[in-house]
This record gives structure tokens, C-alpha cells and sequence, in this order.
């Protein structure tokens, strides 16, 4: 039984860690209505962000964070507004722009193929590490602090994104473009300044969460694919768009792969997930926390 | 020279002309009204005003500054806030978010708390709904929130695009009731409508629009009186 509850806190605090790697996924779909393919590199190059940043000046692996979220902000904002921007102009009256999709693949296989080039292959770990492995020991259960720490972030960003869009003049600025594009435009707002914004943040999030990963998770150029995938599945089970559902589709999701275990084989917690993620999609296909009005 | 100045516009969606060779000027403190059937180019004038449609050639002067290649965010601006057809609210927000999001221009945002103050005098109704998502009001309610969300932006030249469209008949009358307010209250206002009876009534001039070329400008109440508008908009 203890075994139960100690696998049950591993694995919410593991899923939250998804869920905070899938926020910046969910905020971008909500606004720019673009699957961003990229979601996962940009997490892979926050990655290695955190991991030289820290390697480099021998600061506490959490300390990374003041370099990698801003620095990240900047990357995904000049990302939209060079790369990206230019595809959506040319496709002003369509609501979800399908060539956009295409151009993030692009990026994703760039940016995956340029590390690889520069980094090589090989994992890389933080050396002298003070969380790795450190524990928590409550009674007879074990906790793992570096996730206990992740799960933190992840619930203050998404509250803290929560926030901005609903009391902020920009963050309504924001969720009114979601809405309406055009209509926000008569508003006076900028849209494709918005659209950079959107994007910043979502890929700023992808820094917070790398920053919580790099301690106790290789860094490698392929790193992302396997957020990337998990990504996709809890955004669309939470709601896409939907902040809070990205929280917990990650938690959902964590939790069967850690209490999964326990009764079946691991291999089989999969399945659990993906059949899991089909029958949302056919009894309520906006997701858990979905708005049926919409997406 | 007038408020707004429109000289020789011609718009194109795509290779299609809509707007042929127009020019019009309303001046400041004015109601005018743009008249004609569907299709006649009156909301693509419009759109071509607030700059979502950006005219090929021609000009478009608002107090002396050019606006036919600015943003429409730069637009908005200046002053000239654009009422869309069919309201257009963010559907999944607040009636008091729309609202706030009507004041996002700098010049409104400085004075929006009094604005709103003022919109919900104007429109006690939305005060009662403010907490409500605006996809949950009824028609005319919604018509209400599109005016006020135009009004938050502290318009010097408010443009509206059939404000009575789908609404019961009483409510259409609420709704000029309303407009006649406004302009009192010292707003330029220029209305594109098809009730044509209701709003050269309220207006000062007006302008007939017929296949993307003016065919007929005056006085309202000339053209009130006009043969031609007479058997082709009111059914006389």
C-alpha cells in the first residue's frame, strides 16, 4: 500500500513536470491555432541551454533559470517574427493555418539536426550535481526532490500564465486575438506582435521546464521527441488551449506510468495512455477542460 | 479641409475591384450615413477605412494625416474606431472584457476606468451582465456591447456597420435612440446601414452607394425625398 502512495506522489510530481513541458504547447495552439511540431526542440534547446549555462559557470542548476527563460522568450518571439510570421501573412484569412504546421516540422528537424552537429550524439549529465538522486524521506516513503521541485514550477507558471491572461491589459489582448483576429485588430491590437508574444512565452515555458529537467534528465539532441509526443497527448486530453488541463493531462498521464507498473507490465502503461487518450477523443473530443464552443 | 477626407479609393479584394474611383469627406461633429443594397461596397469601405483592407490608390486623410498605408492598429489610434458587421465580440470572454479590450489603444487605455463608467450609464444593462461570457447574450444585448466596446476606444470618428442587422424592430429603435445619444454627446458618426429610413433620419448627410461608386450624395432629408431613394430603399 505504501508502495502505492509513494509511486502515486512520484507520479503526479513527474506529470506535472509533462504537463509544465506541454504549457508552452497549449498556449501557442490557443493562440496562433498552429500545432507547434518545434515544441519539443525548443524544449531540447533549453536543455542544452541549462546544461552549458550551468556547466560554464558552475552556478546552482536552478540558477540557470534567470539566463534560459528570457533568453528562450527572445528565441521564440524572432522565431515567429522571422520564420513564422511571413507564412501567416500569406495566409490572413485562414483560421488554422495548416502551412504553418509544416514550417515547425522544418524548424523541429533543424534545430534537432544542428545540435547533433555541434553538441554530437552523446548524453550529457550536469557533473557535481547537488539533486541529483537527493531524496526525501518521508515515514518509509521516498520522494524525489529535484521532481518535488519541478512539480513547484509547474504549478506557479501555470498559475502565473493563468494570471497574465486573465488581469493583464496584454494578457486580454491576447486571449481576445485567440478569439478574433481581425476583430482584435480594430481593437488596436497588433496582432502579429501578439503572435510573437504568444510564442515567446510558450517557448519561455519550455526554458522553465527544461531548467527543472536538466538535473536528473539526459541532455541529448533527440531529447524533445519523446516530450514532444506526451506533449501532443496531454494537450489534447486536457483541453487544447487550456492551461490548467495541460497541468493536469501531464498529472493524468504520470500518474498511470508510475502506479501502472504495480499491477502490469510497464510496457503496458502505454496503452493504457494512448487507449486513455482515444476514448477522450470520442466521449469528449475538446478534452477534459476543453471549451466545447471552440477548437 | 474636412475631418476626414477620402479621395479617389479604389479597392480590390484579390483582382475583384469593389470601391470604384470614391471620394467622400465628413466633417467634424457630423452623423452621415452610407446607404445601398448588399454587395454595393459599403462594408468594404468601411474596412478600407479602419484599414483591414488596405486600398490600391487613392487617399485617406483624418485631420490632415494620411492613413490609406497605416495598421489598422495605428488607425485606432488616431481616433477612427471601426463597429464591425455581425458584432464580432471575443465570444468565450467577459461582457467586462470585451469591454476593457475595446480601450486597448493607448489614448483610451490612460482614461478607461471612466469610460467604462460611462458605457455602462449608456447601456445599464451590460453592467447587470458585465461578470457574463459574451457568447451568452441575446442579440440586441450583444449589438450593445459591440457599440460600447467601440465607445471604450474613445473614438474621435466612430464607424458602424449595420448596428441594426437581425434585431427585432423595437430593439433597432433602442438602438438609434442610442446613436443619436452618442452623437449628441459630440461623436463624428458614420453609418452604414440598409435600414436607410431610420438612419438618414438620424444622420446629417448621407451618401448612396451602388456597385462600389457613389451615385447620389446630400442633406438627409433630401435624400430622403430623393425619386430614386424613394422606389429603390424605402418601397414608396
Amino acid at each position: 500500500m505504501l508502495f502505492l502512495i509513494e509511486d502515486a506522489i512520484n507520479g503526479i510530481l513527474m506529470g506535472s513536470i509533462y504537463g509544465l513541458t506541454a504549457l508552452g504547447l497549449t498556449v501557442i495552439f490557443g493562440v496562433l491555432k498552429v500545432i507547434n511540431f518545434a515544441h519539443g526542440s525548443l524544449l531540447m534547446v533549453s536543455m542544452y541551454a541549462a546544461y552549458w549555462t550551468v556547466a560554464l559557470t558552475g552556478w546552482h542548476p536552478y540558477l540557470a533559470l534567470v539566463i534560459v527563460a528570457p533568453a528562450m522568450f527572445v528565441f521564440g518571439y524572432y522565431l515567429q517574427d522571422i520564420v513564422i510570421k511571413p507564412i501567416f501573412k500569406a495566409e490572413q484569412d485562414v483560421r488554422e493555418p495548416i502551412t504553418v504546421i509544416i514550417v515547425t516540422t522544418g524548424v523541429w528537424y533543424i534545430l534537432d539536426n544542428l545540435t547533433l552537429l555541434l553538441f554530437g550524439p552523446q548524453y550529457r549529465t550536469l557533473q557535481d550535481n547537488p539533486l541529483r538522486g537527493r531524496m526525501l524521506e518521508i515515514g518509509q516513503m521516498l520522494i524525489s526532490v529535484p521532481k518535488l521541485w519541478g512539480f513547484a514550477a509547474a504549478v506557479l507558471t501555470a498559475s502565473g500564465l493563468y494570471l497574465f491572461f486573465q488581469k493583464t491589459r496584454l494578457g486580454r489582448a491576447v486571449r481576445a486575438t485567440s478569439l478574433d483576429r481581425q476583430a482584435a485588430s480594430l481593437m488596436g491590437i497588433n496582432q502579429y506582435k501578439v503572435y510573437n508574444i504568444a510564442f515567446g512565452i510558450g517557448t519561455a515555458t519550455a526554458g522553465i521546464a527544461a531548467v527543472t529537467l536538466v538535473p536528473f534528465y539526459n541532455v541529448f539532441p533527440t531529447v524533445g521527441v519523446l516530450f514532444d509526443i506526451k506533449g501532443f497527448i496531454i494537450v489534447v486530453l486536457g483541453g487544447l488551449g487550456s492551461i490548467g488541463g495541460a497541468l493536469l493531462g501531464g498529472i493524468i498521464i504520470g500518474l498511470i506510468e508510475s502506479v501502472g507498473p504495480q499491477f502490469m507490465t510497464a510496457t503496458w502503461t502505454e496503452a493504457i495512455v494512448y487507449g486513455l487518450f482515444l476514448l477522450v477523443l470520442f466521449v469528449k473530443p475538446s478534452g477534459l477542460f476543453g471549451v466545447r464552443y471552440d477548437w | 479641409m474636412s475631418f476626414l477626407e477620402v479621395k479617389h479609393l479604389d479597392v480590390f479584394y484579390g483582382d475583384v475591384q469593389v470601391i470604384f474611383d470614391l471620394s467622400m469627406h465628413v466633417d467634424e461633429g457630423e452623423v452621415v450615413s452610407i446607404i445601398g443594397g448588399n454587395g454595393a461596397g459599403k462594408s468594404t469601405l468601411l474596412k478600407a477605412l479602419s484599414g483591414l483592407v488596405p486600398p490600391r490608390s487613392g487617399e485617406i486623410l483624418f485631420q490632415g494625416r494620411a492613413l490609406h498605408r497605416a495598421p489598422p492598429e495605428e488607425i485606432v489610434e488616431e481616433g477612427i474606431v471601426h463597429v464591425p458587421e455581425g458584432r464580432r465580440l471575443f465570444s468565450l470572454m467577459s461582457v467586462k472584457d470585451n469591454l476593457i479590450v475595446g480601450a486597448y489603444n493607448r489614448r483610451a487605455d490612460a482614461v478607461k476606468d471612466r469610460t467604462l463608467g460611462e458605457v455602462y450609464e449608456l447601456f445599464p444593462r451590460l453592467k447587470e451582465r458585465e461578470a457574463q461570457m459574451a457568447l451568452t447574450l441575446s442579440g440586441g444585448e450583444q449589438q450593445m456591447v459591440a457599440i460600447g466596446r467601440g465607445l471604450m476606444a474613445k473614438p474621435r470618428l466612430l464607424m458602424l456597420d449595420e448596428p441594426s442587422l437581425g434585431l427585432a424592430p423595437i430593439l433597432v429603435k433602442s438602438i438609434f435612440d442610442t446613436l443619436k445619444k452618442i452623437a449628441q454627446a459630440g461623436t463624428t458618426v458614420l453609418l452604414v446601414e440598409q435600414d436607410v429610413k431610420h438612419s438618414l433620419s438620424l444622420s446629417h448627410r448621407g451618401y448612396v452607394l451602388e456597385h462600389g461608386r457613389i451615385v447620389l450624395e446630400g442633406p438627409a432629408a433630401d435624400l430622403l425625398n430623393d425619386p430614386h431613394v424613394k422606389t429603390a430603399y424605402l418601397g414608396l
